[in-house]
């Protein structure tokens, strides 16, 4: 027991010293207030916004040139906060952006259809494709964000959308149903 | 020691239930024959899920471990009787989402034939630390609860000293009676696990708290506590929910724990009495945690009785054992009338912190809920001190940061708000549902800082990429012009001789000219 809990400690040690390190080595003069816009949005990387990508979509809102109605991965939820943190009034998402998905997705790659072109490695944000040239390809589900676009680039049209597995671990208690009368008290 | 003389603490608010506790307790405890099956879900308590350390068609003995744990907060799952493994594989379970979830399933060979036991005579002869460990590796979770694991809230911490343990046995809530009948038939086991418990925690003293409409639990709990000084059996006031443990704290202390902190703040840390039997079964048999107690009650049940059933016993089977329902449609609920949910199939079964397996008319009034009349009822009720009528309200509209300025996560889901409801508005299920889009949209939060780091990994990466090809370009372009300067060298030496001839020659015509 103590020897575990003193390794842990040592690797705590090791890894906040690594963290340290590569903080003070690798840090970028970051805008703080594009890193809280940037914190908000989903992450998802898809470029929906009209920006190669979260972070300049973050950058383009600082300086006053994007609206907090662009992100539909993020959707309501995402504009509220927004909102909120830059002191607007939300407002529904913009259409020409996409619409909000009702459920998180991910992508799977079909192993038998696969050539191993490589493609979708190249278009994937987050490095959530493994595989080499010439060897069938896999998505990694657990970092995959559902961004899909490693789908157009794919010749073979063997990547498909797929929904986000469900586990008791991401299960929500549904909203209890509203009756009519509730409903009618709001106004 | 005698328990008149103390004095008692009320907490605020709380409800008077019709009890239905008579049913359940005229028989003894009753064991049920070895079921066909065990399902064994990984996932048996809150923190981290176990991990399965046997694979299908492996033979297993009684109280061999069969999953560890994994992480801090988790504990080891142990093989209820003897048999073979198999599945592992996706099960119903007792959960309000209907899903599947992970299981191992054992086919008992009718043996129950214990693995190797580690018996101990004096506890004394082992460090708490010993002891703790123990209690760890025996899988042992609260038993009244969510189902912390137990060996966890048996550290003292380092300098939050703890000073009093109480063991909570009031059992509130309507129909659920098994720590009743366990205090009444096993009062002397529970006794000696307080006092490992005591030794472990190396508190001063041990307050045991029991609801006074349990006469014969308090008669049987201060015999076998009568030798110790330190250990007070308390005969508190019935009333829901006492057996919340801030509650009881309130009651038995005076103290209150603070907003969102654990009892351990104030000196205190409480136990349910059957995870005190269950400590004592680990540290002195050395026998892990592969049964318990299971109040099956109800107006449906037609026999209601509490049984004690291995783990992984389906509902079915424990129903069975009660003669049946009179309705075969009844829904079955796990957990008493207030607190406890609906479980979508018979087939699940029961886990560690599985204390009631309810059958009863159901007389939800929520079905034609209205608007709320802000009678202020509910806050009257609720035995935290919350405001329900502005929880319901921000968790209805989604604002789940104002939700949680009202302290959403001290509501312990009681149900007191619910009951008294005019309007009867489903109050705990909007809380259940805030509680839960609040943690989904944190585990949401942790997986886009993932997806962040992994994002810009992928760009520093990229660039160092571009950079080394433009280096590498570079490269090839000096050696390129390398190249050139020596065809500008041999240009200038070209040149030189050319100029070099030209002379000559303009020097030959000259001659040519002067001869
Ligand atoms: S649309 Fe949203 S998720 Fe997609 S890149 Fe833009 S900010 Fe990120
Ligand atoms: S695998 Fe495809 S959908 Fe998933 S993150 Fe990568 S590019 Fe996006
Ligand atoms: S008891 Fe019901 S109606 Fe009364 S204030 Fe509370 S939520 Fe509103
Ligand atoms: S369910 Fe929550 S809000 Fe309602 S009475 Fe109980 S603790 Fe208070």
């Amino acid at each position: 027991m103590l020897t575990a809990i003193l390794s842990l400690a040592g690797l705590a040690i090791l890894f906040g010293l690594i963290l340290g390190f590569a903080a003070v080595r690798f840090r970028v003069e970051s805008d703080p207030v594009v890193d809280k816009i940037d914190a908000l949005l989903p992450q998802t990387q898809c470029g929906q916004c009209t920006y190669p990508g979260c972070r300049p979509y973050a950058e383009a809102m600082a300086k006053g040139e994007a609206d907090i109605n662009q992100c539909p991965p993020g959707g309501e939820q995402t504009i509220v906060a927004l909102a909120d943190l830059l002191g607007v009034d939300p407002k529904p998402l913009n259409p020409e952006m996409g619409e909000v998905k009702e459920e998180k997705t991910v992508v799977i790659i079909d192993e038998d259809i696969c050539i191993g072109c490589t493609l979708c490695i190249q278009a994937c944000p987050v490095d959530a494709i493994l595989g080499a040239a010439k060897q069938m390809h896999t998505v990694i589900e657990e970092e995959c964000t559902g961004c899909n676009l490693c789908i157009p680039p794919c010749p073979v049209e063997c990547i498909y959308i797929v929904p986000r597995k469900k586990s008791i671990q991401n299960w929500k208690w549904p909203k209890p149903e509203e009756t009519q009368v509730e409903n009618g008290a709001k106004g | 020691m005698l328990s008149r003389l103390q004095q008692l603490w009320q907490f605020r608010g709380g409800l008077h239930l019709d009890e239905y506790k008579q049913s359940s307790t005229t028989a003894p405890i009753q064991t049920i024959p070895l079921p066909a099956k065990l399902i064994l879900p990984l996932q048996q308590h809150l923190g981290h899920t176990a991990e399965a350390i046997v694979k299908k068609g492996d033979k297993v003995l009684k109280g061999q471990k069969i999953a560890e744990a994994t992480g801090y907060v988790s504990v080891p799952l142990h093989a209820p009787t003897s048999g073979t493994i198999i599945d592992i594989g996706d099960y119903p379970v007792a959960h309000p989402s209907a899903m599947k979830s992970s299981c191992i399933v054992i086919e008992p060979d009718g043996q129950d034939q214990w693995a190797e036991k580690q018996t101990i005579s004096d506890y004394k002869t082992l460090t708490p630390e010993q002891i703790r460990e123990i209690v760890s590796e025996a899988g042992i979770v609260g038993m009244g609860g969510a189902g912390f694991p137990s060996f966890i809230k048996l550290n003292p911490g380092e300098e939050k000293k703890v000073k009093t343990l109480i063991l909570n046995g009031a059992e509130c809530e309507p129909y659920i009676t098994c720590d009743d009948m366990l205090m009444r038939e096993q009062a002397k086991n529970i006794i000696a696990g307080a006092r490992i418990m005591l030794y472990s925690l190396q508190a001063e003293r041990c307050l045991i708290g029991i609801e006074d409409n349990k006469p014969e639990a308090i008669s049987a709990i201060q015999n076998a506590a009568s030798a110790f000084s330190d250990i007070t059996v308390v005969a508190v006031p019935t009333l829901y929910p006492t057996g919340g443990e801030k509650q009881l704290i309130k009651v038995l202390t005076g103290l209150e724990v603070p907003s969102q902190s654990l009892p351990g703040s104030i000196g205190i840390v409480c136990h349910n009495v059957a995870t005190a039997n269950a400590v004592y079964h680990a540290v002195i048999l050395g026998e892990p945690s592969v049964s318990r107690i299971v109040t099956v009650a109800g107006d449906k049940v037609k026999t209601p009785r509490n049984l004690e059933v291995l783990i992984g016993t389906p509902f079915n089977d424990l129903i069975n054992a009660c003669d049946g329902l009179t309705d075969e449609n009844t829904p079955l609920i796990m957990g008493g009338p207030m607190m406890g949910f609906r479980v979508h199939s018979s087939e699940a079964p029961v886990i560690k912190t599985c204390n009631c397996i309810l059958a009863k008319e159901d007389q939800s009034h929520h079905e034609q809920h209205m608007p709320c009349i802000r009678c202020a009822k509910c806050a009257e009720a609720c035995p935290v001190n919350l405001l329900p009528q502005q929880l319901y309200w921000y968790a209805r509209a989604k604002d789940f940061d104002k939700a949680q300025d009202y302290k959403l996560f001290d509501c312990i889901e009681c149900g007191c708000c619910d009951y008294v409801c005019p309007s009867h508005i489903p109050l705990v299920q909007y809380y259940r549902f805030a509680k839960t889009e609040i943690w989904v949209q944190e585990q949401d939060k942790q997986k886009s800082d993932i997806a962040r780091e992994r994002h810009e990994f992928r760009q520093l990466r990229l660039e160092r990429e571009k950079r080394e090809r433009a280096e590498r370009h570079k490269q090839k372009q000096e050696a390129l012009n390398k190249s050139g300067d020596k065809d500008k060298k041999q240009e200038a030496i070209q040149a030189a001789l050319d100029r070099v001839k030209a002379k000559r020659e303009s020097q030959q015509e000259n001659k040519n000219q002067e001869s």
